[in-house]
């Protein structure tokens, strides 16, 4: 009898959770659809990600072909790198890169409609869209992850694997939140979005670089402030077991969840600032 | 449920804004103390600028008052956003709540999850709107090729698919033809008399007061400058109306007639322009003492303008 009042519960308590999802289902299985609807402009976008993600790595392997190690890594293990950082941040810009439009938003006075619905409003932005053509560039990023891994001698046992899939996991939160965070700060900065994608794409590029190479200023910005170095290379020195640079040991790799965690809490933090000021309601 | 759907006191909203280097404080609204009972339909009417838009802001939780409190729905605008989102709809005449570039039916099968509708509830209440709006002809078409008349329509669909209690729209009818602001607003009277709704409605259209709504709130400068009905809004500031007469032979001015005073004349006197006090006399009246002295072939009356209106409000409350 217990055991059926239990499954019922649960039962309740999925369906429930269905319909609070409903809303966001809705937007974005209509948003992919309309995507996919025109195949040749679909395939066109998909092509064009691709070709943005392949030059971001020949970038790298230009720079290889004059040197033979970077920041005391080789080719191969910055592939490691880049890869993950590459994979984290194509999917975090495709469930959260519209937060850029946000400027557009505002001017257009079209935020207020999210005011009108019952859901929170991140929740909203957030769900208001979704960019399928970065799948392509994902693809990128994994192929020259899983080339890294394949040829950089790494170890296959559990622990490589937990290190792994908790460096992609944070780096897409990390990427994640740092999209949240650019947002937030939008509503204080009128036609911001330099300033902000300064640090977002900045900050996607000094990923894919070994923070070995960054002098102390920047190991701070985007080794702590905004924590770059925890969404692929912390990670990667861990699973090679290199010693790590100055100021960043390589047992920092086991900390990739906090940096998220960081960026999330300054990401929210951020956000709400904005959303008050917005709305007036004083800082 | 009893109370009122809309309670103001003292509600004030100030912006601080930047004047070249100095800094100013505006008042969008102040210090709005009003009470909307259930089932009421208020035509909020004011200049561009007067608060109006603040003011709905404010009742819909999207901005925070600087002073004052305002209960809508028996509900905290700010704190329960969430909750009174479930029983208000806003229409914003000039702002899009639809997904641009999706078919109309899709929209509103979205807006459906977004509200939680039944099946059945999504099914009864769009067919109810589909047919009342006449929104047939362009349900799979993408929004952004409809007509401003039909994406009216649609955007008011969409506002009212989860049956709100208070309907707010702001400028409604602006920039449609004549036909659509009729079905419109019959339609808005429709829905008002079957299911209760309260309605609080922006314009600068005097049809949409006069055929909308049973009373009139008037803001200027963020004060509420008159709350009442329209004929006592017409009294109070001595709106006149005005006759416009085709004649079939240019006359000199038609001056001296009885309650009535010349306004203009075109075309060499063939048409004229007298205002008339409706308290006082009535067009037929005015057009008989006009017709004694000169054959009309046609003629318009024009009501007095939202405008003007306000402007005499405002010059009064000097």
């Amino acid at each position: 009898m217990g055991s059926t009042g239990t499954v019922e519960a649960g039962a309740a308590e999925t369906a429930g959770l269905r319909e609070k999802l409903r809303p966001y289902r809705a937007v974005l299985a209509s948003r992919a659809r309309s995507q996919r609807a025109y195949r040749t402009s679909f395939v066109l976008d998909l092509a064009s990600s691709l070709l943005v993600g392949l030059v971001e790595l020949a970038e790298v392997w230009v720079l290889f072909s004059n040197v033979t190690s970077l920041g005391g890594m080789r080719f191969n293990q910055i592939l490691l790198v880049f890869g993950m950082a590459d994979l984290g941040f194509s999917l975090a810009d495709l469930s959260f890169g519209h937060l850029d439009n946000l400027p557009d938003f505002l001017r257009a006075g079209t935020l207020d409609a999210f005011y009108l619905r019952p859901q929170p409003i991140l929740l909203q932005l957030i769900t208001s869209d979704i960019s399928l053509r970065r799948l392509a560039r994902a693809a990128v990023g994994a192929a020259a992850l899983g080339i890294g891994l394949a040829t950089a001698g790494v170890s296959w046992d559990p622990r490589t694997v937990v290190l792994l899939a908790l460096g992609l996991v944070s780096g897409y939160a990390t990427f994640a939140a740092l999209f949240v965070w650019a947002a937030g700060l939008q509503f204080f900065l009128l036609d911001g979005e330099e300033m902000t994608n300064a640090f977002v794409y900045g900050g996607r590029y000094a990923a894919t670089q070994p923070a070995s190479v960054w002098s102390r200023p920047l190991k701070l910005i985007f080794g702590f402030f905004f924590p770059m170095a925890f969404t692929a290379y912390l990670p990667t020195v861990t699973i090679l077991g290199l010693p790590g640079p100055d100021w960043l040991p390589a047992w920092l790799g086991w900390c990739a969840p906090a940096a998220a965690a960081w960026s999330w809490l300054m990401g929210l933090l951020c956000w709400r600032w904005g959303l008050r000021h917005y709305q007036g309601g004083g800082g | 449920m009893s109370g009122a759907i809309i309670e103001a006191d003292g509600l004030t909203r100030e912006f601080r804004i930047r004047d070249g280097k100095r800094r100013r404080v505006l008042t969008a609204v102040d210090g709005l103390t009003v009470r909307i009972e259930p089932g009421e339909a208020v035509g909020y009417i004011g200049a561009n600028g007067a608060g109006k838009s603040t003011t709905i802001k404010m009742l819909t939780g999207i901005l925070v008052p600087t002073a004052g409190s305002v209960l809508t729905c028996a509900l905290r605008p700010v704190q329960d956003r969430r909750r009174l989102a479930r029983q208000v709809g806003v229409v914003f005449g000039q702002r899009s709540q639809l997904w641009w570039d999706l078919p109309v039916r899709e929209s509103f099968r979205i807006l459906a999850a977004i509200h939680a509708l039944t099946r059945a509830e999504e099914t009864d209440r769009t067919a109810e709107l589909v047919e009342q709006l006449e929104l047939g002809e362009f349900l799979s078409v993408p929004v952004r090729q409809l007509s401003l008349g039909q994406r009216m329509r649609a955007e008011i669909a969409a506002a009212l698919l989860h049956s709100p209690r208070l309907v707010i729209l702001d400028e409604p009818t602006i920039g449609l033809d004549v036909l659509s602001k009729q079905r419109l607003r019959e339609f808005l009277v429709g829905e008002r008399r079957l299911h209760g709704t309260t309605l609080l409605l922006t314009t600068h259209d005097m049809g949409d007061v006069e055929r909308l709504c049973d009373r009139i709130l008037v803001i200027d400068h963020g004060r509420l400058a008159y709350d009442g009905d329209l004929p006592g809004l017409s009294r109070t500031v001595g709106a006149q109306r005005v006759l416009v007469v085709d004649l079939a032979e240019p006359v000199p001015d038609l001056t001296g007639m009885d309650g009535a005073r010349h306004l203009s004349s075109e075309a060499g006197g063939l048409r004229q322009r007298l205002a008339f006090d409706a308290e006082q006399t009535t067009a037929a009246k005015v057009l008989a003492a006009v017709s004694d002295k000169v054959e009309v072939l046609d003629l318009t009356v024009e009501e007095p303008d939202i405008e003007d209106v306000v402007r005499r409000i405002y010059a009064a409350g000097r």
